[in-house]
């Protein structure tokens, strides 16, 4: 009953500015000067960071391995260019924190000398096991922001009788056009990574979902794509957050992942578009991962454009290479403009996360004061998982955390779509990142009470069984005495 | 550089709370202005009075609460509250009303609360009611259609409004809904009653009633505009009027000469603007559509069950403030759907 309040396939959403326009028909850059230093972070990935084995002063060839993999889900990086290991240090990461880690630097020689890999020579034939094996080897990761390590999904995939790939060529963010640009300039190859990816897994068909403001993508997907029936391309509306992967798949296929499971228990594996892309370089060329396509824009880069960007160049380098205007620069962002985090500097590498750099100005990041909630419920119109971020942030905003997790706080995705639409400006996103943050904490904090309760336990145990052993030994001690005692008193009386 | 931590999202829409408010205002103007036309100056005075002194009011509690003043005073919210109550005052009702009517709404109904988004009730409503259990006689009061140049002149009006003239029997009467409710009371009967009753001069609003409530017309376009311009939601003001419509059908077609016909209902009184301009109150209905339809529902029933049953001829403001008490009742119930889970908050099970 009253379902027909919900729409099936697509929940709540925004229709943000999309500001596309500056950069989608601007071909990728592929003439970014080879920088001097290369910065590469040894944790690009989800999982555990990769474990340096090369040394200080070594040469290394380009797509050479730097650093390998450790452990179930990791994932390898490779040298994006060849030149002298300069050092192995801890640099500030492309983060709101800026915090560092562990940093591979490259002094360039300029001569992108290729490290040699053996090109297998029919690749679509190659078994399961070994296109994910070659992928998991690239360091190919989820490049649509999550940077999971894809072989380990296409493992997953394999074993648990996948029917469906669901390839997210959404790219709802505002400003980014970094998938639209691979798919207008290199739909075969995306094809190909597809395929592969299919094999990779033993699916039998693959989805491709593209934004309909993407019209000259869609054509060169379809076409590219025209004869292999297993792969169908299809328009989805133009609509944030249609790319959150478990919309896209709602979208397409009328079913909703379990709130406690994965695409993979309805038969499903999502994966991105450059993703693809990246899948193909890696199996069908023995290219690793160590390059990406970034789009700079925003208010304050006078050229905005798609830029094909080695691994671990400075956001700086990239950005006045498309000339950023210092003066009218008011929040650097990695990513788009609705999930992006804020850099305090651009003086930190790009890695396989960054599917954008913008530079926004003032009049992008308009802020009008924040006032009173009235209770408008336009985020909750606007919510596509279906919470009330309103009620939320009232919880939170009195302290009262499991008040808000009752309402659904780990269900929210952050997608920011209520901060959004809010007309009076609250920050509600701040108020659930925060909210999550403190009910880690507290996590943290019950685990180490118990952990030091178990072990307060564990002493007082332990003290009570020495005292106990201390005072059986006394008696021992005393009864023996009291014997020797007697019998010498015994001893005594005999001689008397 | 700006390195205090801030949190994605870093666009937001333009709407903001002054243009929700901004459009209100634009939409109830043609039913007050009607409304001023209708029943001359003092209509005019009494909707200055009223609304200068919801500033008044307004600006006072912002200053005792501390903090910025006019930023709050401007975002027309006061303004809001101040046009509907003139709205919903007798046209010749002395200026105090308003002053009183003003008072009790921002003081009673929003500040003591704590400000704009926290106030259980709303705000025009809570005034209209207290005003008419306090002073039936000024409340009720109702006069004739008298526009501009046929009525009383401006310095007649001025003293009605500001030194209590008396009001000539001559030219005050009853409501369309008073007048049945009392002919009832007699033993009268509704044909009869409504003998000289005319649906479209009531649709136009050509009628005894409150200053901006007697032009059904109007309100429903300015209500239209509002929806259209998403500044509110179709659930409330159909679910209501389809509840009276439907009710009072059924009784009607029952027993046509003790209930009157849905036409009547939707054309008198506060309906139509409690409809589109109270119930459709953000800060006092439900979050959730299907919520909200329980709410319009609710007040459309209690609305006809006051109109059919009650003392008094109208029910209007009692409907909508008790649902609004149960509106936090409703909001715990009803919750939207979680993705990838069951209504009731489980995950749905996988296939």
């Amino acid at each position: 009953m009253f379902a027909f309040l919900e729409n099936p396939k697509f929940r709540g959403g925004i229709h943000a500015e999309e500001h596309k326009a500056e950069t989608c028909d601007k071909p990728i850059a592929t003439d970014l000067p080879l920088p001097k230093r290369l910065y590469i972070p040894v944790q690009q990935h989800v999982g555990k960071p990769a474990e340096p084995i090369v040394k200080v002063g070594e040469h290394v060839l380009k797509g050479q391995l730097l650093a390998y993999s450790q452990g179930t889900i990791s994932a390898p990086v490779h040298a994006p260019s060849s030149g002298v290991i300069f050092d192995v240090q801890d640099l500030p990461a492309p983060h709101p924190s800026a915090l560092p880690i562990r940093t591979i630097v490259i002094e360039t020689d300029g001569e992108e000398k290729w490290f040699k890999y053996a090109v297998p020579e029919n690749p679509f034939e190659l078994d399961a096991e070994e296109i994910c094996l070659r992928v998991g080897g690239a360091g190919v990761v989820g490049l649509g922001g999550a940077v999971f390590p894809s072989a380990v999904k296409l493992n997953l995939g394999r074993k648990n009788q996948i029917h469906t790939l669901l390839i997210n060529a959404g790219e709802c963010e505002p400003y980014l056009t970094c998938d639209d640009l691979l798919m207008q300039e290199r739909a075969v190859e995306i094809v190909g990574g597809i395929r592969l990816m299919l094999r990779g897994m033993n699916a039998s068909k693959a989805i491709v979902g593209i934004e309909d403001n993407k019209p000259n993508a869609f054509k060169a997907m379809q076409a590219a794509s025209a004869e292999f029936d297993q792969i169908s391309v299809v328009q989805v509306p133009t609509r944030y957050p249609m790319g959150w992967d478990r919309q896209m798949l709602r979208y397409l296929t009328g079913n909703e992942i379990p709130a406690d499971g994965r695409a993979t228990d309805i038969g499903v594996v999502i994966h991105n578009v450059a993703t693809a892309y990246a899948v193909y370089q890696a199996v069908c060329l023995s290219k690793p991962l160590i390059s990406r396509v970034v789009t700079v824009s925003g208010g304050a880069v006078a050229k905005p454009q798609n830029v094909e960007v080695p691994i671990g160049t400075l956001m700086s380098e990239v950005l006045a290479f498309c000339g950023v205007e210092n003066e009218k620069l008011a929040r650097l962002i990695m990513g788009g403009p609705m999930m992006g985090e804020v850099l305090p500097h651009a003086d930190v590498p790009v890695v396989k996360a960054t599917s954008g750099i913008l530079a926004l100005s003032h009049e992008d990041i308009f802020e009008p004061e924040m006032k009173p909630c009235i209770r408008c419920s336009s985020c909750v119109t606007a919510c596509p998982v279906g919470l009330l971020p309103l009620e939320m942030a009232s919880r939170i905003k009195a302290n009262k955390l499991d008040a808000a997790v009752d309402l659904g706080l780990k269900d929210c995705i952050s997608c920011g779509s209520c901060s959004y639409v809010c007309p009076s400006n609250i920050p509600l996103v701040h108020y659930f990142k925060f909210a999550s943050g403190e009910l880690f904490s507290r996590q943290q904090r019950e685990h180490k009470a118990e952990q030091t309760k178990r072990l307060a336990d564990e002493r007082t145990k332990r003290m009570e069984r020495i005292k106990a052993e201390a005072e059986e030994d006394a008696r021992r001690v005393m009864e023996a005495r009291a014997a020797r005692q007697a019998a010498e008193a015994k001893a005594q009386e005999e001689t008397a | 550089m700006n390195i205090k931590p801030i949190s994605s999202p870093h666009v937001s829409s333009a709407r903001r709370v002054d243009d929700i408010m901004k459009k209100v205002i634009l939409a109830l103007l043609p039913a007050l202005g009607f409304g001023i036309f209708l029943f001359g100056w003092s209509a005019l005075f009494l909707t200055m009075v009223t609304v200068l002194s919801a500033l008044f009011f307004e600006a006072v509690c912002l200053k005792l609460k501390g903090g910025a003043v006019e930023s709050y005073l401007r975002d027309g919210s006061a303004i809001v509250t101040g046009l509907l109550v003139a709205m919903t005052l007798p046209p010749y009702a002395p200026w105090w009303i308003g002053v009183v009517g003003s008072g009790l709404a921002i003081i009673l109904g929003k500040h003591v609360y704590g400000g704009l988004g926290q106030n259980l009730f709303n705000p025009a409503m809570l005034a209209r009611v207290a005003l008419l259990i306090s002073f039936p006689i000024e409340m009720t009061t109702w006069v004739n259609v008298s526009p501009f140049f046929t009525g009383l002149d401006i310095l007649e009006s001025f003293k009605i409004t500001f030194s209590g003239a008396e009001i000539s029997d001559a030219i005050t009467g009853a409501t369309t809904l008073g007048f049945v409710k009392t002919g009832f009371s007699q033993a009268q009967l509704l044909p009869d009653l409504l003998s000289d009753y005319s649906g479209f001069l009531a649709f136009i609003g050509w009628e005894r009633g409150s200053l901006g409530e007697t032009s059904t017309l109007l309100i429903l376009l300015g209500g239209i505009w509002l929806m259209r311009q998403g500044v509110i939601q179709w659930f409330i003001p159909v679910s209501l009027l389809a509840s009276v419509t439907l009710l009072s059908t059924i009784f009607h077609l029952v027993d046509s000469s003790h209930y009157l016909s849905a036409w009547v209902h939707l054309n008198s009184g506060a309906l139509m603007l409690v409809a589109f301009f109270i119930a459709t109150d953000y800060v006092t209905s439900p979050n959730t559509p299907l919520g909200q339809l329980i709410f319009g529902t609710g007040c459309g029933v209690l609305i006809f069950v006051i109109r059919s049953w009650g003392g008094y001829p109208e029910g209007t403001g009692f409907a909508v403030l008790l649902m609004n008490s149960v509106t936090p009742l409703i909001d715990h119930y009803i919750r939207p759907r979680i993705y990838g889970r069951t209504r009731d908050g489980k995950p749905i099970e996988g296939g």
